[in-house]
């Protein structure tokens, strides 16, 4: 499964309201897409991980609170409240739990998610 | 080095604990076991359970190819018949001679049957082997009842095992009360009563002087008193002597009470005789109980090891379920210190008997006996074994709980370290102090090593008061600050949001905090924007600060599905709109359960469901019902005096005018409210936030009442109040928690950390001695008038119902949901019901 590897539209950046997430089906996956914007700077940074929340089993990570933990921007599980890093999809408290990681981009207004994890198990 | 011999006499719990330990270096020693019954050992502790249907085999504790790995050889039905210490020989009871290097004697003890004439006669018994069992069970087919000769923890042992066979039990006790060496007076009284009450016969200063043919029954058991009980069975188990006839034939030195006289090391008066168990007396003590046995095990085991250890004694402190009854015995349970003192507490209505013996001074504690409620034992024996500094009151060890309001200030200071804070994943406050101890200074870091909290979360208060507790205990400077991105407690913040005029998350970060926020920070700020705006929790500018149930006002479960509860206020509801809830429910197919608060839960509800069902919802007249919300949820009723014959005042009529005052009111925590037509109080309002009780003259205000994991009693806050009066007060103790709490705060636990208690409450509130309560009651009054339904709100607006879809780039509904039926109902299908392959998915319902 090599072929197939592309960017897929997920929805105009102007309909994730800041500092939210939203859900995308990219073929049979699910995708957690969220907008972070520091209120102090105005930075604005996009991420994508797994929608499926390790602990629960729910598709629910794109409902999750936005925030940081000593910088480290995270999302917290809305079930249980577990934080995993925005970036590389790992869970603060128990790396067990870790989730996927989407490459993403936003491009003329645009945010692109690639269909493939970057890897199977981070 | 060659193996040394080493022959083991007796193979029962101690002896198998002891060739465990010595397991490890098995290649050094050449074990022969000599195990005189006809089986390996056995949990003797838990023979009762052979009677409830353990057999043997899960009753021995011998690991699946025990002696196959190690080598050592065990002699089934072949006991000790004599020792040659001089040639170092041990002759088997089949005729073997056993040359060896080292011997360990484990022989145990024997019941002790006292000498009464007719004691041989059939169907007596004693009560130590799986063969005494069965003989028990044998005739138990062939009896009606049987009679325990013994009070004791052994001979109430037997007693189930009879209860449990059928048979009309008795135990006949030589003392005056039962558990003599364990319990005091009172104790033995409250247990007597509970054993009673499951139908055992308790005969107490009973000495049996002869055992005869009886006339209903098979004996009769004569008394010295003249008296006599008939029975066909009879089980001695008046206690236990010590196996030690092999060693005192062999010239052995014994204990002054019998039993193998031993040292430190469990060595016997001939440096290659260990002797371990009960058959050993340690400076004259037999301990009669495993753990020391253990204990023994263990020390014998180092000194053949090289790695010698000391054994010192024992803690006799027991704690056990007799009966199903609850006892425990710790340290000097009967005050026999010179000058110790006695605190005792009893509650015969729910069968408690707690008693503490502390020293003269009152420092330290020396004792405890606990009847029917054991669940402190851990924590008082850690206080007698460690000499721990008792409380300036140590009645409060034993008090229960809802007394704590005496002892003002301390809340979870005064939890026991026994007991159970999460429940979930049974942490007790003593393993959080010890995480606590090891490093876990930070909430995260300590929920992540005791994983307290980390399921329901319903603990979360709780430990962080622990947390705070004992920091502060260990001179650590403790912040009530939000989290690390607001150095401000919850109450500064409130003001800092009130006084600044503050209107947005944004604006507050940006003016009073730092970095991103996050899940602690963001609902709390909201919360505190909304007690002091009011406005619609979903607009743009604050919906990314809403937890998942505020941001979409529905309670989200485990498999990413809402529930919807709409308000019924008072618990009150019509014909016409009960069936409109069954109606919407058939058409979502939604799972229907009652709630607690009155009202009907309806689960199963998909995020793109949730306008629909809405939409149909306040077409017929409901609204939203805040269950979401950290905010005023129900205000419970009972039917009052319109109906009720007992009723004086109209409590329903009462219930729902508070609750559409106070309906939705976002707070620190969820708000419960009861309203009472009479002193009967089927309402419950006393485990409410806010509860209220008729009386003959007007409306009595109880508060800070709590249900849940932590029950508390409310407080009297002001008797007598005409409906105004209680209103007004109604709204400045709710403004006054608003303003003061911190987050996730309930009332109760506010109370309890709030310096002067309920008195200072009723100095606010009635009093006025802040000069505030006009103040509170228009501030309350300007969340009232500004009230708003969200739902009819959010249907309103077209951006907002946008979010109400699983995927943002399609219309398609979580394909991850499934149900299955159960009761006639949808639930959520497990993880391996959805694994389940396409055939037996056909039973799904999607």
């Amino acid at each position: 499964m090599t072929a197939g590897v592309r960017w897929s539209y997920v929805c105009r950046l102007a309909d994730i309201v800041p500092n939210t997430g939203v859900a995308a089906k990219i073929g049979t996956e699910q995708v957690a897409v969220f907008r972070v914007v520091d209120a102090q700077s105005g930075a604005e940074q996009v991420y994508a991980i797994g929608n499926r929340d390790p602990k629960s089993g729910a598709m629910v990570m794109a409902r999750g609170l936005i925030g940081d933990v000593q910088g480290e921007p995270v999302v917290a599980a809305p079930v249980y409240k577990q934080h995993h890093a925005l970036r590389d999809g790992r869970c603060l408290e128990d790396p067990a739990l870790a989730v996927p990681v989407y490459p993403v981009r936003v491009f003329e207004g645009m945010v692109l998610v690639r269909n493939l994890p970057q890897s199977e198990n981070p | 080095m060659s193996a040394r011999r080493l022959v083991l006499v007796g193979h029962g719990m101690v002896g198998q604990r002891f060739l465990e330990n010595i397991a490890q270096a098995k290649d050094r020693f050449a074990v022969t076991v000599l195990c005189e019954e006809p089986r390996p050992a056995y949990d003797r502790v838990n023979l009762t359970s052979y009677f409830s249907g353990k057999d043997a085999q899960a009753l021995s504790l011998v690991p699946e190819g025990f002696f196959a790995r190690t080598g050592f050889e065990l002699r089934l039905g072949e006991g000790a018949a004599a020792i040659d210490r001089s040639a170092r020989t041990v002759t088997t009871t089949r005729g073997a001679v056993l040359p060896y290097d080292v011997l360990v004697l484990a022989t145990g003890s024997s019941p002790f049957v006292p000498p009464v004439p007719g004691r041989e006669r059939e169907h007596c018994y004693v009560y130590r082997t799986i063969e005494d069992l069965d003989a028990i069970k044998a005739a138990a087919n062939v009896s009606k009842i049987g009679t325990v000769v013994g009070g004791g923890l052994l001979g109430l042992e037997a007693a189930k095992a009879l209860k449990d066979l059928g048979l009309e039990t008795h135990v006949v006790e030589f003392a005056p009360r039962l558990m003599a060496v364990q319990l005091d007076e009172f104790g033995g009284r409250l247990l007597r009563k509970k054993i009673e009450a499951l139908g055992v016969r308790v005969h107490l200063s009973r000495n049996t002087t002869r055992i005869a043919a009886g006339e209903s029954a098979r004996h009769r058991m004569l008394f010295a008193d003249g008296e006599h009980l008939e029975t066909d069975v009879i089980v001695f188990s008046a206690g236990i002597r010590p196996r030690d006839e092999l060693a005192r034939a062999a010239g052995l030195a014994l204990g002054p009470r019998g039993g193998i006289a031993i040292d430190g090391a469990c060595r016997t008066s001939d440096p290659a005789i260990y002797a371990i168990g009960e058959c050993a007396a340690w400076h004259g003590t037999i301990f009669g109980l495993v753990a020391p046995g253990y204990d023994m095990a263990r020390v014998a085991a180092q000194q053949l090891l090289e790695a010698p250890a000391e054994f010192a004694g024992a803690d006799l402190s027991t704690k056990l379920k007799l009966l199903g009854v609850e006892v425990a015995s710790i340290g000097d349970a009967h005050g026999n210190t010179p000058g110790a003192l006695s605190y005792f507490f009893s509650d015969e209505r729910a069968g408690h008997y707690k008693k503490l013996v502390t020293s003269a001074d009152g420092k330290r504690l020396l004792g405890a006996v606990l009847v029917g409620d054991a669940g402190d034992y851990g924590t008082l024996l850690a206080m007698v074994q460690n000499g721990l500094p008792l409380p300036a009151q140590p009645e409060t060890l034993i008090l229960p709980a809802h007394e704590g309001s005496k002892t003002q200030g301390l809340g979870s200071e005064l939890l026991p370290a026994g007991a159970t804070i999460c429940s979930c994943n049974n942490v007790c406050k003593g393993a959080l102090c010890a995480a606590i101890e090891a490093g876990a200074t930070t909430l995260g870091a300590l929920k992540k090593s005791t994983k307290a909290s980390t399921s329901c979360g319903g603990c979360a208060t709780l430990v962080k008061q622990i947390l705070d507790a004992e920091l502060r205990r260990r001179g650590v400077v403790v912040t009530n600050h939000l989290c690390e991105h607001f150095p401000h407690t919850r109450q500064e913040l409130f003001h800092l949001v009130r006084l600044g005029g503050l209107k947005t998350f944004d604006e507050v970060l940006v003016k009073h905090g730092r970095g991103l926020g996050c899940d602690i920070c963001k609902p709390a700020v909201a919360s505190i924007l909304a007690a002091c705006w009011n406005e619609f929790v979903l607009a743009p500018k604050h919906a990314s600060i809403q937890d998942t149930n505020d941001y979409y006002l529905a309670n989200l479960q485990k498999d990413g599905t809402y529930s919807v509860v709409p308000r019924v206020p008072g618990g009150e509801i019509t014909p016409e709109k009960l069936i409109v809830l069954g109606k919407v429910a058939q058409r979502f197919g939604l799972y229907t359960k009652i709630t607690g608060g009155q009202r009907i839960d309806l689960f199963g509800a998909r995020l793109e469901q949730l306008p629909l069902i809405w939409k149909d919802l306040i077409a017929a007249g409901f609204e939203s019902g805040h269950a979401y919300g950290k905010a005023v949820r129900t205000v419970k009723s009972c039917v009052g005096s319109t109906w009720c014959r007992y009723g004086v005042q109209d409590s329903v009529g009462l219930a729902i005018k508070l609750e559409q005052r106070y309906r939705g009111i976002r707070s620190p925590h969820k708000l419960k409210l009861g309203v009472s037509g009479c002193t009967r109080e089927c309402a419950e309002a006393q485990g409410k936030d806010v509860g209220v009780i008729a009386t003959e003259k007007g409306w009595n205000l109880y508060v800070c009442g709590n249900g849940g994991m932590r029950p508390r009693h409310a407080d009297l806050l002001a008797a007598d109040l005409d409906e105004a009066t209680l209103v007004r007060y109604i709204d400045r103790f709710l403004m006054f928690y608003i303003r003061t709490a911190d987050r996730l705060q309930r009332t109760s636990v506010w109370l309890e950390n709030l310096e002067g208690g309920i008195d200072y409450v009723r100095q606010v509130v009635c009093e006025d001695r802040l000069g505030i309560a006009a103040e509170l009651e228009a501030e309350m009054q300007k969340l009232v008038d500004s009230y708003e339904c969200e739902w009819k709100k959010a249907l309103s607006n077209p951006e907002t119902l946008k979010r109400f879809r699983h995927f943002v780039n399609t219309p398609a509904a979580d394909p991850s949901i499934r149900f299955v039926t159960e009761r006639g109902q949808i639930r959520p299908a497990q993880r391996q019901e959805k694994d389940a392959p396409a055939a037996a998915a056909a039973e799904l319902v999607s």
